[in-house]
């Protein structure tokens, strides 16, 4: 289900550094030797084998990253992002898997455009990348897709992100055709005549402003519908992006009544809040929008407790130009592949809001599992799938440290602790710093 | 050698003063209000006399730049730049390239490349003014964007209350209607707020903006609450703004019914303003606006010497009050 360019394998050994598996409970200051891509060695002053040596003494190393949500632009606006640059940019964000999102121009929705893709990937995607299809065609909200034949051309779940699927009805086909593939249904939750012309979150700020207000309500409402229709159906579902409480509330509960839902949550809304829209930057312009404090604080809580096992960064490129406009005629998305880490550690771990071993999991087994792909493992006899990070570096987040196409990052200026130093993704250097 | 280099030292020219710009009431202090109510006063009696130009922004240049249609905005901004006798420029969106799809940064730009000194500027959308003293060197003053912010329409209403009530602090103001669609109320309630008066709006509740009473305000559906007020400010029924179904009330007819200020929701004494311009019948009796206690033509007079003193302000080397050099700087 992921597909990656051709490339030899590497054979190395990384030396002295802090290894942290949080799934295998293994933390100790450990060199690591890859043979062949696979993880053949662990332990103290393992023999190097006449391996390249990466001497990675002071810093960590652990499962790389796992993104299940990325808008790759790719067919339809490569200026913004191609399978090559998005896949670039997931190296040195630190990841060794990505899955790209259906609503590019044309929507993935029959297995040509998808085996297009896979053609693509195998040619230029620098790590793993894996690719959603469309629900419903053209997520136009009318009919399925044909779903098992995209699944059988690769499709790893369904998804109209972007889009709700609107009609209730519709919905429930899809779980119960979805049954038939194996794969997971994604939902963008919006109810649209709640949110129409919303710009950010509806509150105080929002009164102020002027802005019309996009409110949780929007959210959770349909959260709670699709929530149903998985309870019904008996049909496991995973909701992106979540936003609001009411969301993680109602994902919580439906969890303990043995509904199969799964949650993710982005780094920008675990690390933002409306305030931060006073200063009208079109690069903190996205759907859903970040809320408020109470909102934050039971998304980082829904992550701490199990209720949100992922964190996906809807990495949305925008073409500069369309962002240099005032924020109410900016397109909503900004881009995530690179910062992910560095954003979480000092916004989340430093303050002491989030373990360190529950923010790597969450980017790593626990995206995975959600589409049944292979958790990236340090353990003897498993592909190398590595991040080395550098916890003590500190660096400022400028235009120029991108690989992606765009630059629209709500990061920018910022500057950050936590760098990727190097990513080992299916066994070969990806990105080395 | 040495008396030379603290020669050069001592002729350096001073540093400039920080470009200033006039873009939301939330960027400046009641000082600063202080201070353009009494230049605008020094104006008002500037213009009693035979001549009214004024010689002092001689050689400047103030460009207009109306993506959205206005009588009374640019108008009394053009006039103002002329009374004081600098060169003035009007540009609508419409008849100019923008008809021709060019963005806002690059219209800016061109404009920018004449060396304006001052770029006012009114746009449906919110945040245009930041855009453009983001890419000129101009001092940046805003007429109206969007939804959010319309500062000198609230300063020329200050002015006029202060005018007719003698005072401001302690006054009771209340602002009925369209709450949800007005930069005028969002500046005002923000003015008021820094001059010491009380501000309560009334309105049917979908244009009641959840969240609102955090601007430090309070709000009700209750339009018998105009009774206690001072200064009831009557806000226009922006129908141009209002999305197709959204059902913000049922009909024109149902909010005239319900929010319309009549002689009868009002008592003797009570002043009444309103932003223009009205749909008289709508949220304004016809007899209310043409009675004796309407202040709406002291308003216009007041927009010219407000606007007056705000160009005067900007361009003079008077006290900086009025910031916002880093607006988009993220939190």
């Amino acid at each position: 289900m992921l597909f990656v360019k051709n490339a030899p394998k590497e054979n190395l050994v990384v030396r002295g550094a802090r290894v942290l598996d949080p799934v295998a409970g293994l933390d100790a200051t450990l060199d690591v030797r890859v043979d062949d891509g696979m993880i053949a060695a662990l332990g103290t002053d393992v023999d190097t084998n006449s391996h390249r040596v990466m001497e990675a003494e002071g810093m960590l190393l652990a499962p790389a990253f796992v993104d299940p949500h990325v808008h790759l632009r790719t067919p339809g606006r490569e200026d913004e992002e191609s399978i090559a640059s998005g896949t670039a940019a997931a190296a040195a964000g630190g990841y060794c898997a990505i899955l790209g999102m259906p609503n590019t121009d044309p929507v993935v929705d029959s297995a040509a455009t998808l085996g297009s893709l896979v053609e693509l990937a195998r040619l230029e995607a620098e790590v793993p990348v894996g690719f959603l299809a469309a629900i419903t065609k053209g997520q136009a909200g009318g009919e399925l897709t044909e779903m098992a034949e995209l699944a059988a051309a690769g499709a790893v779940g369904f998804s109209d992100d972007g889009m709700p699927v609107a009609a209730p009805g519709l919905m429930r086909r899809a779980l119960q055709y979805g049954a038939v593939t194996g794969r997971r249904l994604a939902l963008h939750c919006e109810e649209t005549t709640l949110s129409r012309g919303g710009q950010m979150h509806e509150g105080e700020v929002s009164a102020e402003l002027g802005f019309t207000g996009y409110p949780s309500v929007a959210e959770s409402l349909m959260v709670e519908r699709d929530l149903a229709l998985a309870a019904y159906e008996r049909q496991p579902l995973h909701l992106l992006h979540l936003s609001a409480w009411e969301s993680v509330q109602a994902v919580r509960r439906a969890r303990a009544e043995g509904v199969a839902a799964t949650a993710e949550v982005t780094p920008h809304h675990l690390c933002l809040t409306d305030e931060a829209l006073r200063s009208l930057d079109p690069n903190l312009k996205m759907n859903p929008p970040v809320r408020a404090v109470s909102d934050r604080t039971a998304l980082i809580e829904g992550l701490k407790d199990g209720t949100i096992t992922a964190i996906a960064t809807d990495h949305a490129p925008h073409a500069r130009h369309e962002k240099e406009v005032p924020f109410e005629a900016a397109p909503f998305g900004v881009t995530g592949l690179e910062t992910a880490f560095p954003a979480l550690y000092t916004h989340l771990v430093e303050p002491g809001l989030l373990p360190l071993r529950t923010l790597l999991e969450r980017m790593s087994a626990g995206p995975a599992r959600i589409y049944g792909l292979d958790e990236p493992r340090i353990a003897v006899g498993s592909d190398a799938n590595l991040v080395l990070l550098d916890l003590k570096a500190s660096y400022r987040i400028t235009e120029d440290v991108f690989r992606s196409r765009s630059v629209n990052s709500w990061l920018l200026g910022q500057t950050l602790n936590g760098k990727v130093r190097a990513t080992i993704a299916a066994g070969r250097v990806a990105f080395a710093a | 050698m040495a008396d030379i280099r603290v020669m050069r030292e001592d002729l350096r020219p001073p540093a400039s003063p920080p470009r200033r710009h006039f873009i939301s009431i939330k960027d400046i202090t009641r000082d600063d209000i202080e201070r353009l109510l009494a230049t605008a006063r020094t104006f008002e009696r500037s213009l009693e006399r035979e001549v009214k130009k004024l010689p002092t922004l001689k050689g400047r240049l103030v460009i207009n730049v109306f993506y959205e249609s206005s009588t009374r905005t640019s108008s009394s901004f053009e006039l103002a730049a002329k009374r004081l006798s600098a060169d003035t420029m009007s540009i609508k969106s419409s008849g100019s390239s923008v008809d021709k799809g060019e963005s806002l940064k690059d219209t800016a730009i061109t404009l920018g490349a004449y060396d304006p000194d001052v770029i006012v500027i009114r746009h449906p959308q919110i945040g245009a003014p930041h855009l453009v003293a983001r890419v000129t060197e101009a001092h940046v003053v805003n007429a109206g964007d969007g939804k959010h912010q319309h500062p000198t329409q609230a300063l020329l209403d200050l002015y006029t209350m202060r005018e007719a009530l003698g005072r401001i602090e302690g006054l009771h103001v209340a602002i009925v209607g369209d709450v949800l669609h007005s930069r005028v109320a969002r500046s005002l309630i923000q003015a008021l707020g820094l001059t010491g008066a009380r501000v309560t709006l009334v309105g049917p509740p979908a244009l009641l903006p959840r969240g609102i009473e955090a601007m430090g305000c309070d709000a009700t559906t209750d339009i018998a609450a105009i009774g206690a007020a001072d200064v009831v400010y009557v806000l226009r029924m922006q129908r141009e703004r209002m999305q197709e179904g959204a059902n913000y009330v049922p009909s024109l007819r149902e909010y005239s019914a319900r929010w319309g200020v009549t002689p009868e929701r009002l008592r003797p004494g009570q002043k009444v303003m309103h932003p223009g311009p009205m749909n008289r019948g709508v949220e304004i009796d016809p007899r209310v606006a043409d009675h004796a206690d309407a202040l709406i033509e002291t308003q216009v007079r007041a927009g010219l010497v407000t606007r007056m003193a705000v160009l005067y302000d900007l361009l003079t080397s008077g006290p900086v009050g009025i910031k916002t050099e880093s607006v988009l700087e993220v939190a």
